[in-house]
């Protein structure tokens, strides 16, 4: 199968290492991994502050790159709910109505495409390390993904899983963690004291955006805890 | 124009556009709901798979079944409920609990159960029935009602202000005491409210209460105390 | 800046890095959470469930104007006085001309929401009537002269040690700070009360069209002695409360229970049809129902969020917000605070000042996933920012997207922003955290990752 991988612009400019296990997760596995260059960005961050206009300039180039893939693989949860969930609204009653839907049909997440589509849960990966998953809302509420990660995880030699009590968001919600930064980082806070109950050495995540927020915090805070993408996970030998 | 004709006049206003059926971005298919005849509606929706019997907490079909659940559920409320055998029964767990509880006086209502166990008592008995003195039935130690169903499913009575001596009796005194039948016994909410509806149509009480253990509040640090403002203790004594 | 957006922030700001607040909250309500999730497991569907209330709530508010029309033909028959408010100062009005009528002095009250929505406790103090709130969490916060806390639990804010400061202080009785003993002393000080009241008040969780009843959810007893024993009574209620059927209680109440408190069922769920109805041995001989739209009708104007009238006010969303639980109940300012708080608040109070709710979200979508009635919750955050940035753009944050958009969409320039990032870090870290850091509002607590030199896109390119 050719794949089409869009790995969102965080991830291309701070969390390379992601993308790259991405490719050759994917490329391992036997199939053909094209990147569209001209993508750089999905538009959520003026989409979700309510900027339409300006998050169709954005997407619409997206779009149109698109809609020939055979499938599209997002490297987020959060950049996934927007193509798949939000792309027909963005669109909607625009001469991309249609094609917004066809391609929000044939898009997945990561992890959902690897376990859902290709049905593959062992990569063969070892990772002799305690960790705890965190759960990108955006990921687990708009696209339904909680089982799919942790398939993966199941099958990586020497990883020992230690599920939070608490499922609770990160704080990060894009802009929003600027907006209102006290409220955005009493969240992490609360987000990295459920992480640190579970004495887990490493908090792996589909999406790069919330560890950006949980690293950030444990940094500044000097914290031992530290964080690592699933694909890098699954990634190492 | 009245306010009545002018609230209506913008919920019809309003209701000309179509709402979204309910559930997310409407991926939940709703086929049975249109916003056209309400009475279609309503048909429709009974015609529905399912029924709320279908989705609330499971009850079993058998009465000794129900029963067992109705005792687990009212011990987790913290009522006291006892199964008797007879009215001889009835009368000792009567005897036993005004010593118990040293009941000087009880509030009661006429009804052929009620009448039973005032009589049992033997105690100074204030009737509600012809009209009361609130002072007088707030010092009394009891209130002694009937019911109109038991509900297994919830460990609580249905009391109507007909069948349980008006709206006070039940919650004034610091102890309410129903006395019940075991045919009052139904298996859940939808059976209840059946029931009420069946018995009472066209002319209900003014006021049905469903009573699911004695008052209770979790105010301060959210920590439970029974008897907020209603009775402290609740016993169904089923017979 | 309007007053509404810098008091919150401010409020904000304050409650989010207070630890004692943060630990009073959690704990409150980690109790609420395991047994609310043992509730529901206990149901046979509580999907099925939620997908029928869902679709009960729509019929009612779809067609809202013929249930109210059979509601209020079937109070009226049976004696109720049902009268019509538009707006909160009509039925402040109305309900200050019954008391005014009725030569009444004291009104004790139980707990409503839509009470505190149009200020009523101090319209009626103005005109010099005593109002008694007297739902144990509502009579310690209006012993505090505060709104409450949350829709459900209104003094949950509050620690034992305060409340019975506070008794001490205001009425000279508190044993102790045992929450039995606290309670007990409410409980003395309530009884009278409700015996010497001229007037009765009560709020509603539901209204049966069919029958034409309003349906009380409450645990304490106070509202079913408040509707017994003052010869007047006046219940406030919103439209949009209204069921079609009788039997649909059979699902709402323990739906209201399991999601609000994490109870079966709430312990007292009374339905009233009428006053004292001849035969029948007390009850007010008087019942007012005061209906009121207070903007509802511009809510349900909004077809596309019109399913927030599903609200059935059991706080569920509130319980399970990250925002709620850092700023908590009060930094809202509103009477609805939480998810369906900043839903709809702009709808009733104006949207431009109230918008800052609706961006003061991660959109996590923990509120949509607890509502019982599966109102679309955090995707009306959204359509609340858009209408916002629609009818009032911010021209430099709209500008930033446009730059943005240019940028993303042109590899040479996007290319060139990752080589500037990477170029002016040791910059940023000069300045990290100061007044002159573009990137304050992250580097205040939070630290940045390190950009790498090669980017996603660099190594691509370079393996080709």
């Amino acid at each position: 199968m050719t794949v089409t991988l869009f790995i969102p612009c965080f991830v291309d400019a701070l969390y390379p290492r992601a993308g790259i296990s991405m490719v050759e997760i994917l490329e391992r596995l036997g199939h053909t991994v094209v990147c569209p260059e001209e993508i750089a960005c999905c538009g959520q961050p003026p989409f979700n502050s309510g900027y339409h206009a300006e998050a169709r300039a954005i997407a619409t180039p997206v779009l149109e790159k698109l809609a020939d893939a055979e499938a599209v693989v997002i490297g987020s949860g959060s950049c996934g709910a927007m193509v798949k969930n939000f792309y027909p609204e963005l669109f909607k009653a625009t001469r991309h109505a249609e094609l917004a839907k066809q391609v929000a049909a044939r898009t997945w997440e990561f992890s959902d495409f690897l376990v859902s589509k290709l049905g593959v849960t062992d990569l063969g990966a070892k990772f002799p390390h305690k960790v705890t998953f965190h759960d990108g809302c955006h990921g687990l509420r708009e696209l339904g993904i909680h089982k799919q990660p942790r398939a993966l995880l199941a099958n990586v030699r020497e990883l020992e899983l230690v599920e939070m009590t608490e499922v609770s968001c990160c704080g990060f919600g894009g802009t929003f963690a600027a907006k209102f930064p006290m409220i955005s980082t009493a969240m992490g806070e609360v987000k990295c004291a459920s992480a640190a109950e579970t004495g887990a050495e490493y908090i792996v995540s589909s999406d790069s955006s919330c560890l950006m927020h949980i690293q950030g915090l444990l940094s500044r805070q000097g914290k031992p805890t530290k964080t690592i993408s699933l694909a890098e996970v699954l990634n190492h030998q | 124009m009245s306010e009545r004709e002018n609230i209506l006049g913008r919920i019809r206003e309003a209701l000309k556009v179509n709402a979204p059926l309910p559930g997310w971005h409407g991926e939940r298919s709703a086929e049975h709901l249109s916003a056209g005849d309400p009475a279609a509606n309503a048909r429709n929706l009974a015609a529905r798979s399912g029924t709320a019997s279908d989705w609330l907490p499971l009850v079993g079909a058998s009465v000794a079944e129900q029963f067992e659940l109705f005792a687990k559920n009212a011990a987790d409320l913290k009522a006291d409920f006892q199964l008797l055998a007879s009215r001889d029964e009835l009368k000792a767990a009567l005897l036993k609990l005004r010593d118990a509880e040293k009941w000087r006086r009880v509030a009661s209502h006429d009804g052929e159960l009620s009448n039973f166990a005032c009589k049992a008592l033997g105690l100074p008995v204030l009737l509600t029935d012809r009209g009361y003195d609130v002072q007088e039935m707030e010092q009394c130690d009891a209130g002694i009602t009937e019911c109109d169903a038991l509900i297994a499913q919830t460990g609580g009575v249905a009391v109507t202000s007909r069948s349980a001596g008006g709206r006070a009796l039940s919650v004034l005194p610091p102890h309410h005491v129903v006395i019940a039948r075991r045919e009052q016994l139904v298996a859940d909410l939808p059976a209840a409210f059946a029931f009420l509806q069946q018995k009472y149509t066209p002319d209900f009480p003014s006021m049905i209460s469903f009573i699911t253990g004695p008052s209770r509040t979790g105010d301060i640090e959210r920590i439970l105390v029974l008897g907020a403002h209603g009775p402290k203790k609740l016993t169904i004594l089923c017979y | 800046m309007s007053t509404f957006v810098s008091d919150f922030k401010t409020r904000a700001t304050e409650k989010a890095g207070d630890l004692r607040h943060r630990q009073v909250i959690r704990t409150a309500l980690r109790g609420y959470e395991i047994v609310r999730d043992k509730r529901k497991a206990a149901f046979q569907s509580w999907e099925s469930a939620r997908q029928a209330a869902a679709e009960t709530k729509w019929e009612a508010v779809n067609h809202l104007d013929k249930h109210l029309e059979a509601l209020t033909a079937k109070l009226e028959a049976r004696g109720t006085k049902v009268h019509w408010a538009s707006t909160g100062e009509q039925a402040r009005e109305i309900i200050a001309q019954i008391l005014r009528d009725k030569k009444a002095r004291c009104i004790i009250k139980s707990k409503s929401m839509t009470s505190e929505e149009i200020h009523l406790n101090h319209a009626l103090e103005k005109e010099g009537f005593t109002v008694v709130e007297s739902d144990l969490g509502e009579f310690i916060v209006q012993l505090r002269h505060e709104p409450p806390y949350h829709l459900v639990f209104p003094s949950m804010h509050l620690t034992r040690g305060e409340i019975k400061d506070l008794f001490q202080k205001e009425l000279g009785d508190a044993p102790s700070d045992a929450p039995e003993e606290l309670t007990m002393v409410a409980r003395r000080v309530m009884r009278q009360k409700y015996i010497t009241a001229d007037v009765g008040f009560t709020g509603a969780n539901f209204a049966i069209a069919e029958t034409g009843m309003i349906s009380i959810t409450e645990n304490e007893g106070n509202a079913r002695l408040t509707a017994a024993l003052p010869k007047t009574m006046v219940t406030l209620i919103g439209i949009e409360k209204v069921l079609p059927r009788f039997a649909d209680l059979a699902l709402f109440l323990p739906m209201l229970a399991t999601a609000g408190a994490g109870q079966p069922m709430t312990c007292y769920n009374t339905m009233y049809s009428g006053p004292r109805q001849p035969g029948e041995c007390d009850g007010p001989e008087e019942w007012h129902v005061v209906l009121l739209d207070n903007r509802r009708t511009e809510l349900l104007a909004d077809a596309e969020q019109r399913d927030a009238l599903h609200c059935i006010r059991c706080g569920a969303c509130l319980n399970v917000c990250p925002i709620f639980r850092n700023v908590g109940g009060h930094t809202y300012g509103t009477t609805y605070s939480g998810p369906v708080g900043a839903v709809i608040t702009p709808h009733l109070r104006g949207l431009q000042e109230w918008k800052h709710l609706s961006n003061a979200s991660s959109l996590c979508g923990a509120c949509t996933e607890a509502c019982p009635v599966k109102i679309d919750l955090h995707h009306h955050l959204l359509q609340n920012r858009r209408n916002a940035s629609a009818s009032e753009p911010a021209f430099f944050e709209r500008l930033a997207y446009q730059i943005f958009g240019i940028v993303a969409n042109e590899p040479a320039f996007w290319s060139l922003a990752k080589k500037l990032g990477w170029l002016t870090q040791p910059l940023q870290k000069a300045v990290k955290g100061s007044a002159l850091d573009p990137a304050r509002a992250w580097t205040k607590t939070r630290d940045l990752p390190a950009q790498p030199r090669e980017s996603f896109k660099d190594w691509w390119r370079n393996r080709k």
